[in-house]
């Protein structure tokens, strides 16, 4: 562990007297402010000595970046789109002209050149432009499920910790459903029935292969695996002298809520952010090689595996290619994500590794 | 002691119960458009688009519907659209698949996540605990159907050595049902064995901090027989309780991207495929069915637990 002593040593100093500040600035136990340096100023200086975790955010970073560029990729560089049709063309591979798709219906492989860098697929598209493409529609759908998980898993979380009594047990109810149901098959059961007909809420009509279908379907699913943990530490929250000391001076129950409580769960939010956004591609590459999330011809991740699985094992590449892709960026978000929970909460990981340390000397002690 | 069960079970019937009447609004409620006419097909006449409406109940207001298809999930009397076939035959002639993927990938999981998590927390900060974190973080990176499909090309389709797929029932010939066994058990194990072993790491260094560990140690008991004695049997409460819930997941059908990799023919893969035909009573009743295996075996840990350990007990009631 790489914080140096004096910095542990002030936070708790620092941490009792910002207790004692008005607005009860952001504090958890393990993310306290020490003297002058505001609680995630500290955290992104842990985080920036954590050469590994920076290092797989930026693999991820850039991984977002080349899918963002896809459109750039596909009119600039590969001269073709996502959903267009070459399995009449020929290429020339090696000095020699090849068919895109064999006669036998086995698309070519990497070929290395501008066009088809990543080979074909069956349908005879460049599989490195539906990468891309597929990549994006997989970011976006990941990033809105978050966004839609943790705003609903917080309102609800504080909700039920703060007001406890009825709404209490009836938002504990609705989590408890649908945590029943195993993620896979709930978001299945919901894809399915929302891709039928599309859905209509009021004046908007999202359309039944819209990217935002499988967003929603994921952003609930998730739900009750973020709010959970937000209502256990509002109920922990609600206890705080900071609490008390706010009522005494009159303010309401939202103002506290938006002033008091949701100050103090920004670090728990910002670590479960990439976690989320890990969970949430990876299921929506489940259900979209299931069918039931991303819709042809629209590439994701999970539909070209889905598509390369049909064509093991003339043409591997179907599935290596996406599959590197996804394992490559989860890697790097879970790492990151890793990262950042450390940074937030060192304590844990500082105390853990020191007291195995002492274990250890024991039991070499006893050996020797 | 029977206060709490009592309580468990009524919580656990209100839960199922809320579980159906979602899961029917899901496929009932929620998606535009006529069923009638999606059963039908395209070419349907008016006519005949009304007779299916009235055969399968479509005309009847929302909560009679509801009440009809329970009384045909109970009754063991739900016929699929597509094929018209006994949904409950069809789960039952799947679910001994499906229970040979969730007994071996389970064992194995639960073994291995235990393992590596005991070797990660005994040598943390250390060169094997480093090791073992960047394989849990590789498995809870990998989509499980990635796995599979790679699995199969390289030993079933390069190397020959497993089946490429398919399910052969252990009464048949139980060398052939392990042979066909083996890839889809590891495949399905690696993100448990990811998610576990980081579980288990992190509880056993909490558990090494508390009290009655350094009592253990002054009293002089060995190194070894505090790790495992006193040290690993409390943090393996949680691991079993998340294992409980992720075997009845999958006893569920919440292996169905496994199943489908491997083409084992289970309780999941019927699901997909019941999916890929937009036929919806099969998928409700799977989706029920999982729901149910989890309640019930989630009720039923917290009862076994609460048997065990009193504070459970206390804390509940």
């Amino acid at each position: 562990m790489s914080v140096a002593p004096g910095t542990e040593a002030s936070d708790v100093g620092a941490g009792l007297t910002a207790r004692a500040g008005r607005s009860g600035p952001a504090r958890r136990a393990g993310a306290q402010a020490s003297a002058g340096i505001g609680p995630y100023r500290l955290a992104l200086r842990r985080l920036r000595r954590n050469r590994v975790a920076l290092a797989f955010g930026a693999l991820f970073g850039v991984i977002v970046v080349l899918c963002l560029a896809a459109p750039i990729y596909a009119h600039d560089v590969a001269h073709t789109g996502p959903n267009a049709n070459h399995v009449t063309e020929k290429v020339r591979v090696g000095g020699t002209l090849t068919n895109v798709v064999s006669l036998q219906g086995v698309p070519i492989g990497p070929t290395w050149h501008s066009r088809f860098l990543l080979g074909a697929d069956g349908n005879g598209r460049d599989v490195a432009v539906r990468l891309l493409y597929g990549g994006r529609n997989s970011l976006i759908v990941g990033f809105l499920a978050t966004l839609l998980t943790m705003a609903l898993a917080t309102v609800i979380g504080v909700a039920a910790g703060f007001y406890r009594g009825l709404a209490d047990s009836v938002l504990s109810r609705i989590l408890d459903i649908i945590w029943a149901y195993p993620a896979i098959l709930l978001g299945i059961a919901l894809g399915t029935s929302l891709a039928l007909g599309g859905v209509t809420l009021g004046p908007f009509t999202i359309k039944g292969n819209s990217l935002l279908v499988p967003a929603f379907v994921i952003g609930i699913v998730y739900v009750p695996y973020v709010a959970k943990p937000i209502r256990g530490q509002v109920l922990a929250l609600r206890e705080q002298e900071f609490v008390d000391a706010a009522r005494v001076q009159g303010a309401g129950s939202l103002r506290i809520m938006a002033s008091e409580i949701l100050p103090n769960l920004a670090s728990t939010i910002i670590v479960f952010v990439p976690l989320m956004v890990a969970n949430s591609v990876l299921l929506e590459a489940g259900l979209s090689f299931l069918g039931a999330g991303v819709q042809p011809p629209n590439p994701s991740w999970g539909t070209m595996i889905g598509e390369g699985i049909g064509q093991i094992p003339a043409s591997i590449h179907l599935t290596f290619v996406p599959g590197v892709m996804l394992v490559l960026a989860m890697l790097g978000i879970n790492v990151f994500g890793d990262g950042v929970r450390d940074a937030f909460d060192p304590r844990a990981k500082l105390r853990i590794e020191e007291r195995a340390e002492e274990a250890l000397q024991l039991t070499s002690e006893e050996a020797a | 002691m029977g206060r709490f069960v009592v309580r468990r079970t009524f919580s656990m019937a209100l839960v199922l119960l809320a579980i159906s009447i979602l899961t029917f609004l899901i496929f009932q409620a929620i998606p535009n458009g006529d069923p009638a006419q999606r059963l039908a097909g395209r070419t349907a006449t008016p006519e005949t688009i009304a007779a299916i409406r009235h055969t399968w109940g479509f005309d009847k207001p929302i909560y009679a519907q509801y009440l009809i298809t329970m009384k045909k999930v109970f009754g063991g009397t739900v016929i699929s659209y597509a094929q018209q076939i006994n949904v409950l035959d069809e789960i039952k002639r799947d679910l001994p698949a499906t229970i040979s993927l969730a007994i071996g990938a389970g064992v194995i999981w639960l073994g291995f996540g235990i393992l590596f998590g005991l070797l990660s927390a005994i040598f943390a900060g250390k060169l094997a605990d480093r090791a073992l974190t960047v394989l849990a973080m590789v498995g809870v990176s990998s989509p499980v159907f990635l796995l599979g499909a790679v699995a199969l090309y390289f030993f079933a389709y390069k190397a020959g050595i497993f089946p490429n797929g398919g399910y052969v029932p252990i009464q048949d010939d139980p060398l052939q049902w392990l042979s066909h066994m083996v890839l889809p058990w590891i495949t399905l194990s690696v993100l448990f064995i990811g998610i576990y072993s980081r579980v288990l790491r992190s509880n056993l260094l909490d558990v090494m901090n508390e009290d009655y560990v350094r009592t253990a140690r002054a009293k002089g008991i060995g190194e070894r027989q505090v790790l495992l004695r006193h040290v690993l049997r409390t943090s393996l409460i949680p691991i079993v309780a998340l294992w409980s819930l992720d075997f009845a997941a999958v006893i569920g059908g919440g292996a169905i991207l496994t199943e489908s990799v491997f083409n084992l023919q289970g309780v999941g893969q019927y699901a997909a495929q019941s999916i890929a035909r937009f036929d919806v009573p099969p998928v409700l009743v799977i989706v029920m069915f999982g729901a149910f295996v989890v309640v019930l075996l989630s009720a039923l840990s917290d009862i076994a637990f609460a048997l065990l350990d009193p504070r459970i007990r206390l804390r509940s009631a």
